[in-house]
């Protein structure tokens, strides 16, 4: 059987996986890391979005063999080590950003990954647009576009914006 | 330090949120059991068919398989069908047609999607490799999928005991008054309307283990469920008999559910009978095109609605004929969402005198229709409010006028309807009037103008509707044909320091229980509310409960606490007295402190838990060591949330796009515990309602086929789909609730899609539209305007 | 998924002699199309041929031309500062496609091999007269694209790049399926010295085409008016659930206007 091996939140793994391994079956069935989701087959809700060397990737639409030598993060792997919070997380929290939490793992991931993107700022319509490769059916997507907004200045150093 | 506010009416930050945020949230897809198998359904591929023979052999024999199941291994164990929870009569008295629903396709196949065989190998490729080797030889049958179809006169039948494919032809109110009301009316206004079926699609999709333990003989059932206990109970006692105390049933996280996941499905019962079968675990998850064939769609009705007017615009007469469509098979509560829970809303906030309703409920080879956010609510508030509209235009009087004309004022209330319900309670001149001014209804024609300067036809719409939940009183859904009762428990268990775990039967699935259930109890009890937890989905820890859906966790659930908290106090009032050696009438509870009335002498809470659990001072004669109880709270009514949503189009009358540019709704939910939950919740339904306006539509073919069978042809909302909603509330209280709340959970779902085409209707008034139906796509405006430009250019 | 052998070459002449010894074989770009298939258990391949180590990604512009290596992501054309100057609307076009997820993993090669008749790179490459070269030769747009799923690319056959040549003015306007996203219609409109040329996807039955009524119109006249009057036959139009045959003719119309102004 075909290994890979690949850096999943700091940590260097070596796993043995079939050709058709995606790389969230990896996640979740040999990592254990089920905080990343799958909430479709058609490569549209974006639950199982993770960050594969930087940048936002579905992780259903990923085979586990492209990720080797990758580094991969997942939503467990946001936060500090000490635990505290990535911004993302906070804004989301805050914000009142979810309901069910199903797809905000993958939200969270796209969401930073947009922000991190988007050095220069995002108004309202560019974190719509930019979100569109994830789905929510809770929230109406209102208070998830008020998080990405809101975490923007923490993430690029600028004075955070308090919550109503 | 500077206490923060963490009682009713504060937008406390969610207690669930950490766990989702951080990816640590237990989802049933996220949990494995030693041992586990996987299964594999093969589903029909035939709208209609006879199944002439099932070949597993070469399945069997397929690498890691461990069993392969047909109806045949069920029935040789006494397996029972899916049960329907609610009986409706027909107009002759008859009870509906209740046909048999097979945990797997027994002889015959009605939908595309009908379970036909069950697969079970050691992992989840292998089972869906063998499943591969199934063969199932059919002959096809001929159809129906529509409405139209299905009552066409010579239409095949689904099930050959439901002649003209009726499941029953149902009424309510009185039809000789509404005749003869009708018969003096100075204006008569029809319209046809359909409510588009649509897919629930909460995106966690459906997942069930089974399990059982060999040695005390008990099954586990861990499930995406909105109610666990109804789960237990229906699975249990009608499908695989197995008693309760023997059968756990877990719903841990759930990722949303509106409605979708209330339902027992086959999927539930074949886990849990087949680790008996094997004692091995079983696992199912659901993959999303599975999930549009074999979750229960929402909605699907055709409807004509004609209202009688006085020459003043004054409603004296409303006459409703539905057909609803139940697919192929009777979901757990199917018969009750076009009857009960649509036709009893047709008075709305209007005081019409007299009011007649029948609906024919049809089968056809479709997914069975149940319960979807709002379920007949949304059909009845979708009716009315688009036939308010097309009053106003066909009779000139102004649609805003034509509503104040007819609300039932705020001093009726209590208010008997003519279609069975009471209303205890409204204000829907203030929620109107609160509405158009946060939308600047008044502002509206320059926006329009200028919106016109840039090629762009801009539409306003208002709804204003009431609906009815916090389900329910179980003596008048029992004579309304309920199967089950629909009261609500909680215990509550204060332990020895203090803190308190609080045990509810209702489940949360999104809806933020974690943290309201906390804020009142914490409030109520006067403890801190980091002292408070909540314990949801698991009928091993749970009494009893009959789950969430129908906006009443807070107000049945919520109430059900209240009066275990009642208990709670009155217990620790008789602790109190013995302490103080006062007389239990002079013991005050407030703020967390018992206290002797007019005197400083007092006991706080912790103080009392702790006596209750080292009674060593105690009235041991006459009490009870511990601090625990347990109440069960049956509404004595409905709750009626109601509200004004107003919307603002834009379109793009070139291609026909759309665009809600301002949505505003004002809701009247009750008492309020915390803003910012209740605002998301109102969000969510309204975004399903634009959804449903506007995007979405469960299409099948004239075959059977499901044409949006995935999210590549069915349109889910998303970000750039949807404006920001601006959400206000103005308060009437529940007044048969201790809490004095309502329900929010369905308000935005219910009051938005009317809102929504009233505003496409206006946008495009002038190019003759006088009725669109849902959703309004761009393909369909284009082609009204296209026509209509053809039309001028011919004249 | 059923499974399958996988390969990551790290040459190119050995990608070629894997996918030449397997008529099996499938070669593996973004898999942004063909991971999903696969999903869908719609493709049994006996081998995925990855071609992410042969070096194949990049952009570089000339004077006259912009050149973007087949393993070139969409999101890194689109992000382009030197595809952003040279051909905007080729950049405008890639920030189009699917979305960011998609768009870091999907890959120019990837959608022209595939040729699916609603994706948006096929109207950038038949407007723009690209060409493509592949492990063996040079081919021309216009003989590129031979109807739905269909290419001149020879089973083994790997593309290289894609040369775009640089337009005086150029833009992509895309209707978007409201459900899938992809192209309802997608027209990319593209004004050279030596005249107009306007291809369309998501339209047709045989996938991405050029209009040639539009073209003769608008390189007599660039201006969105030119094509006012022409009606785009609807007979060889998809129709489905969102869009009619007609419907999509008058889209061609009301996006191709569009471009013009935009451009």
């Amino acid at each position: 059987m075909p290994q890979v091996t690949l850096t999943v939140n700091g940590k260097t793994h070596t796993v043995e996986v079939e050709g058709r391994t995606l790389l969230v079956e990896l996640l979740r069935e040999k990592l254990g890391l089920t905080g990343t989701h799958v909430g479709c087959d058609t490569s549209q809700c974006g639950a199982c979005t993770v960050m594969m060397n930087g940048t936002s990737v579905k992780s259903c639409t990923t085979l586990a063999l492209q990720a080797d030598g990758a580094s991969v993060m997942t939503i467990e792997g946001l936060a500090a080590a000490d635990g505290t919070l990535h911004p993302m997380q906070e804004a989301f929290r805050e914000h009142h950003a979810l309901q069910c939490g199903f797809c905000t793992p993958g939200m969270v991931m796209s969401a930073v990954d947009l922000v991190q993107s988007h050095p220069q700022g995002l108004s309202e319509a560019d974190i719509r647009h930019g979100l569109e490769g994830n789905l929510c059916r809770c929230t109406g997507y209102h208070n998830i576009v008020k998080a990405v907004a809101a975490a923007w200045p923490v993430m690029h150093g600028k004075q955070p914006v308090a919550a109503e | 330090m500077n206490a923060i506010f963490e009682g009713i009416g504060a937008s406390v930050r969610r207690k669930e949120d950490l766990r989702f945020i951080s990816g640590r949230g237990h989802y049933t897809d996220d949990m494995n059991r030693a041992g586990q198998t996987h299964l594999i359904l093969k589903r029909s591929d035939r709208p209609h068919a006879i199944i002439n023979s099932i070949d597993i052999s070469a399945a069997k024999a397929a690498p890691g398989v461990v069993a392969v199941f047909t109806h045949a291994d069920l029935d040789a164990d006494g397996v029972g069908g899916v049960p329907c929870g609610w009986q409706i009569h027909s107009k002759d008295g008859s009870p509906m047609v209740e046909p048999a629903h097979p945990v797997l396709a027994t002889g015959r196949v009605r939908h595309v999607g009908d379970p036909v065989v069950a697969i079970i190998a050691e992992t989840k490729q292998q089972a869906k490799n063998a499943a591969e080797l199934v063969v199932i030889d059919y002959t096809d049958l001929p159809a129906v999928a529509h409405i139209a179809d299905a009552i066409a006169p010579s239409a095949p039948l689904v099930h050959d005991g439901a002649p003209g494919n009726t499941c029953f032809d149902w009424h309510l109110g009185d039809k000789e008054a509404v005749d003869a009301a009708f018969a003096r009316a100075a204006h008569r206004v029809k319209l046809d309307l359909a409510n588009n079926r649509l897919v629930p699609n909460a995106m966690e999709p459906r997942a069930a283990i089974g399990d059982y333990d060999a040695m005390s003989g008990e099954y586990t059932l861990i499930t995406t469920s909105q109610n666990p206990h109804v789960i237990r109970l229906l699975m249990g006692a009608f499908v695989l008999h197995i008693p309760e105390h023997k059968l756990r049933v877990l719903a841990p996280d759930v990722g949303g559910g509106f409605g979708s996941k209330i339902y027992h499905y086959a999927e539930e019962a074949i886990v849990t009978w087949a680790a008996g079968k094997l004692k091995r675990p079983v696992k199912w998850t659901c993959d999303r095109s599975e999930a549009f064939v074999s979750d229960a769609h929402g909605r699907d009705h055709l409807s004509t609605a004609e209202m009688a007017l006085d020459a003043e615009g004054n409603f004296l007469a409303l006459r409703v004929s539905t057909v609803a469509n139940l697919g192929a098979y009777l979901s757990t509560f199917a018969p009750a969402v076009p009857t009960y829970l649509s036709a009893t809303l047709l008075a709305g906030v209007y005081k019409t005198p007299v009011i007649y309703s029948e609906v024919r409920a049809i089968f056809s080879n479709t997914v069975p229709v149940d319960a979807y956010r709002g379920a007949g609510r949304p059909e009845s508030t979708f009716l009315l409010e688009r036939l308010l509209d097309t009053i106003a235009q066909d009779t000139g009087i102004d649609r805003i006028e034509l509503r104040r004309r007819n609300f039932i004022p705020a001093d009726a209330f209590p208010y008997q309807t003519p279609v069975a319900l009471q209303y205890d309670s409204g204000d829907y001149v203030t929620t109107l009037n609160s509405a158009l001014k946060a939308a600047d209804w008044a502002g509206f024609a320059g926006r329009r103008a200028e919106a016109k300067s840039r090629g762009k036809l801009r539409g306003i719409g208002v709804s204003t509707y009431v609906e009815a939940c916090g389900i329910a009183p179980s003596k008048l859904v029992g004579a309304l044909g309920a199967r089950a009762a629909l009261y609500e428990v909680a215990q509550i268990r204060v332990h020895p320091t203090g803190s308190v775990t609080v045990f509810t039967g209702t489940h949360s699935h999104g809806q933020g229980h974690e943290t309201t259930f906390a804020q009142l109890v914490a409030s109520q009890l006067g403890v801190p509310f980091s002292q408070v937890d909540i314990v949801h989905g698991d009928t091993n820890k749970i009494p009893f409960g009959m789950g969430t859906y129908g906006s009443r966790s807070l107000a049945v659930g919520g109430t059900a606490m209240v009066k275990a908290m009642d208990k709670i106090i009155a217990k620790g009032k008789k602790i109190a007295a013995h302490l103080l050696e006062a007389s239990v009438e002079d013991i005050e509870f407030a703020d967390g402190n018992f206290t002797v009335a007019g005197t400083d002498r007092a006991k706080s809470f912790g103080e009392i838990a702790l006596t209750a659990y080292v009674p060593h001072n105690y009235p041991i004669e006459e009490l009870e060591p511990g601090l625990e109880e347990t109440a069960f709270y049956d509404p004595a009514n409905f709750t009626f949330p109601g509200g004004c949503h107003v919307c603002e189009v834009e379109i793009d009358p070139e291609t026909g796009t759309i665009q809600v540019v301002n949505f505003t709704a004002v809701d009247d939910v009750g008492r309020v515990i915390n803003p910012m939950i209740v605002e998301g919740q109102i969000q969510g339904g309204i975004a399903q309602g634009i959804g449903q306006a506007l995007l979405e539509d469960a299409v099948y073919d004239k075959a059977g086929q499901l044409v949006s069978g995935s999210f590549m042809d069915y349109t889910m909302p998303r970000a750039d789909n949807l404006p920001n909603i601006s959400v206000g509330t103005e308060t009437t209280l529940c007044t048969h609730n201790a809490l004095g709340v309502k329900g929010c959970g369905e308000v935005g779902a219910i009051g938005s899609p009317p809102a929504v085409m009233n505003a496409v209707v206006d946008a495009l008034k002038d190019y003759g539209v006088r009725h669109m139906n849902m959703p309004a796509t761009p393909m369909k405006i284009w082609q009204i305007i296209n026509a209509s430009a053809g039309k001028l250019a011919a004249d | 998924m059923y499974d399958f052998a996988y390969e990551k070459p790290a040459a190119l002449a050995a990608a070629v002699s894997s996918l030449a010894s397997d008529m099996e074989a499938k070669a593996l770009a973004g898999g942004q199309t063909f991971i999903p298939v696969l999903k869908q258990r719609l493709n049994k391949p006996s081998k995925v041929v990855d071609l992410a180590a042969l070096g194949l990604s990049g952009i570089t512009v000339t004077a006259d031309t912009v050149t973007i290596g087949a393993m070139t992501t969409h999101g890194d054309v689109a992000l382009s500062a030197d595809v952003q100057k040279a051909i905007p609307a080729l950049a405008h076009l890639a920030s189009m496609i699917g979305d960011w997820q998609v768009r870091h993993r999907g890959t120019i090669g990837g959608s022209l091999a595939n040729n699916d008749p609603t994706a948006c790179y096929p109207t950038a490459v038949l407007a723009l007269g690209a060409t493509i070269v592949t492990d063996r030769r040079e081919i021309k747009a216009d003989d590129y694209f031979q109807g739905m799923f269909t290419t001149a690319l020879e089973q083994d056959e790997l593309i290289t790049k894609v040369i775009f040549p640089i337009p005086q003015r150029a833009a992509y306007q895309k209707f978007k399926n409201p459900a899938s996203r992809y192209a309802m219609v997608g027209v990319f409109v593209a004004k050279f010295a030596s005249g107009v040329r306007v291809a369309i996807t998501g339209a047709a039955q045989g996938g991405v085409f050029r209009h040639a009524a539009f073209e003769a119109a608008l390189s007599a006249n660039f201006a969105p008016d030119a094509i006012a009057g022409i009606v785009t036959p609807a007979d060889d139009l998809n129709s489905d659930i969102h869009a009619s045959a007609e419907y999509r003719a008058h889209l061609i119309g009301v996006m191709t206007k569009r471009a013009v102004a935009a451009a």
